[in-house]
């Protein structure tokens, strides 16, 4: 199943050329960008592992790239996003996360019904890696 | 397409000319510099040109090394350079990253490679000046973290030339000595510059541009008395070319600042006139008559 997380995900995957430029994008808003990867993308799972330390003080996109395709080479077979923190007065939280590569077969998701306490309903959903 | 290219309306165009005037106008001397910086600017029109006539042709290697005694203003033309290579659209962002040993080798193992590629990071889409660079290598200690950096740098400066252009600077002979003993990187710097030594005629006129920036003026006496204190302190040990120029002139302001005070009353002039007297009080002058004399007259 596709994922669609954050931004541009109903749209087809990002070339490397069209990443370079959202970050692009992102630095000239003066945010700090940052590479995350997981293997669950259970949409409850919203801390990702970090791939490095987010990149302050850069100033091209370049510098993000680089990280990127070293990223892809270790985790080949995970979802890897780019988030862009910005980190001005009022805001201090995510302006942008994108997911930029993911794994050539998706993990699909079970919806698990359990009857609880006076005839309740729980669903739960589970990631099921095939 | 057209098959004709006008490599003069190119220059204009890019206003890489405006950039190379000011860097006439406003550094003295350094004449073998500026010859080689025209010479950049003009490969990387030329190249332009070809692009636009539909020659592919690899990005140009620009990565550059200045070697030259202190003082001799290479900061100060990196900077510069950082602009003319933006300018001319080969490095995107054109914002100069300076670094020594310090900011690219880690203290334990695993801490030098995140370390380096941190700043290398930071300098794309840049320049990137590594600040006496000898540090780098240290061969009495084969264990030193410095080779790590070494590496990770030449790898970067191969594959992502068109990312950031490197440029090392230190002193002459060591930084010679720092390419023989690492000759992948030595033939992955194109470009050796040498920045020669000031004549004296050319560091008072930066005396005179210095004197300008601070607001003040030199009496006509102190210039005179300058020129001699240039040429006396020449001959010292730890001659910095500019740099001992400005510390002469900063010492000369202590000087006028007591003198003025002493004084109770001043005018306008003279708060902002430099006197001989000022520049004449310099121990390089006592020292001068018995130049023999081994102490260390660094003022």
């Amino acid at each position: 199943m596709r994922i669609t997380q954050g931004t541009f995900s109903f749209l087809p995957d990002l070339t490397d050329e069209q990443i370079a430029k959202q970050v692009e994008y992102a630095l000239d808003q003066g945010w700090a960008v940052s590479i995350e990867h997981t293997d669950d993308p259970h949409p409850r799972n919203t801390y990702w592992e970090m791939w490095g330390m987010p990149m302050f003080d850069l100033k091209d996109a370049a510098g993000l790239m680089t990280e990127l395709k070293e990223c892809r080479k270790v985790f080949p077979d995970r979802y890897i996003k780019v988030n862009a923190f910005d980190s001005t007065l009022g805001f201090e939280t995510m302006r942008l996360s994108f997911i930029v590569d993911r794994p050539a077969r998706e993990p699909e998701f079970n919806l698990r019904r359990t009857d609880t306490s006076g005839r309740n309903i729980r669903y739960e959903l589970e990631t099921v890696r095939s | 397409m057209a098959d004709t290219v006008d490599l003069k309306r190119m220059l204009d165009e890019s206003h890489v000319s405006d950039v190379l005037d000011e860097l006439d106008r406003e550094l003295v001397g350094l004449k073998p510099v500026k010859t080689r910086i025209r010479e950049i600017a003009s490969l990387l029109v030329v190249e332009k040109a070809r692009e636009a006539l539909g020659v592919t042709s690899a990005p140009p290697s620009l990565h550059m090394c200045f070697t030259g005694n202190p003082g001799t203003g290479k900061t100060t033309v990196a900077m510069r350079m950082a602009e003319i290579l933006h300018r001319l659209g080969h490095v995107r962002k054109g914002h100069l990253v300076a670094v020594t040993r310090d900011d690219l080798v880690g203290q334990y193992i695993g801490h030098t490679a995140p370390k380096t590629k941190e700043v290398l990071k930071k300098a794309m889409g840049g320049v990137l000046f590594i600040d006496e660079a000898y540090y780098l290598y240290r061969p009495e200690n084969e264990r030193d973290y410095g080779q790590e950096a070494i590496e990770i740098l030449m790898q970067v400066m191969e594959n992502q030339r068109e990312d950031l252009v490197v440029i090392f600077a230190g002193y002459k002979s060591r930084m010679d000595r720092f390419f023989e003993s690492n000759p992948g990187l030595s033939s992955r710097v194109a470009h050796h510059i040498d920045f020669p030594d000031y004549s004296d005629g050319e560091l008072l006129q930066i005396a005179d541009r210095m004197v300008d920036g601070l607001g003040l003026q030199l009496a006509e006496g102190a210039r005179k008395a300058l020129a001699e204190y240039l040429s006396i302190r020449r001959k010292q040990p730890n001659f910095a070319n500019a740099r001992s120029l400005r510390n002469a002139l900063d010492r000369a302001r202590l000087r006028q600042a007591r003198r003025l005070i002493e004084a109770g009353e001043v005018d306008a002039a003279s708060l902002t006139t430099i006197e001989e007297a000022d520049i004449r009080a310099s121990r390089v002058f006592d020292a001068a008559p018995a130049a023999k004399d081994k102490e260390k007259a660094a003022c």
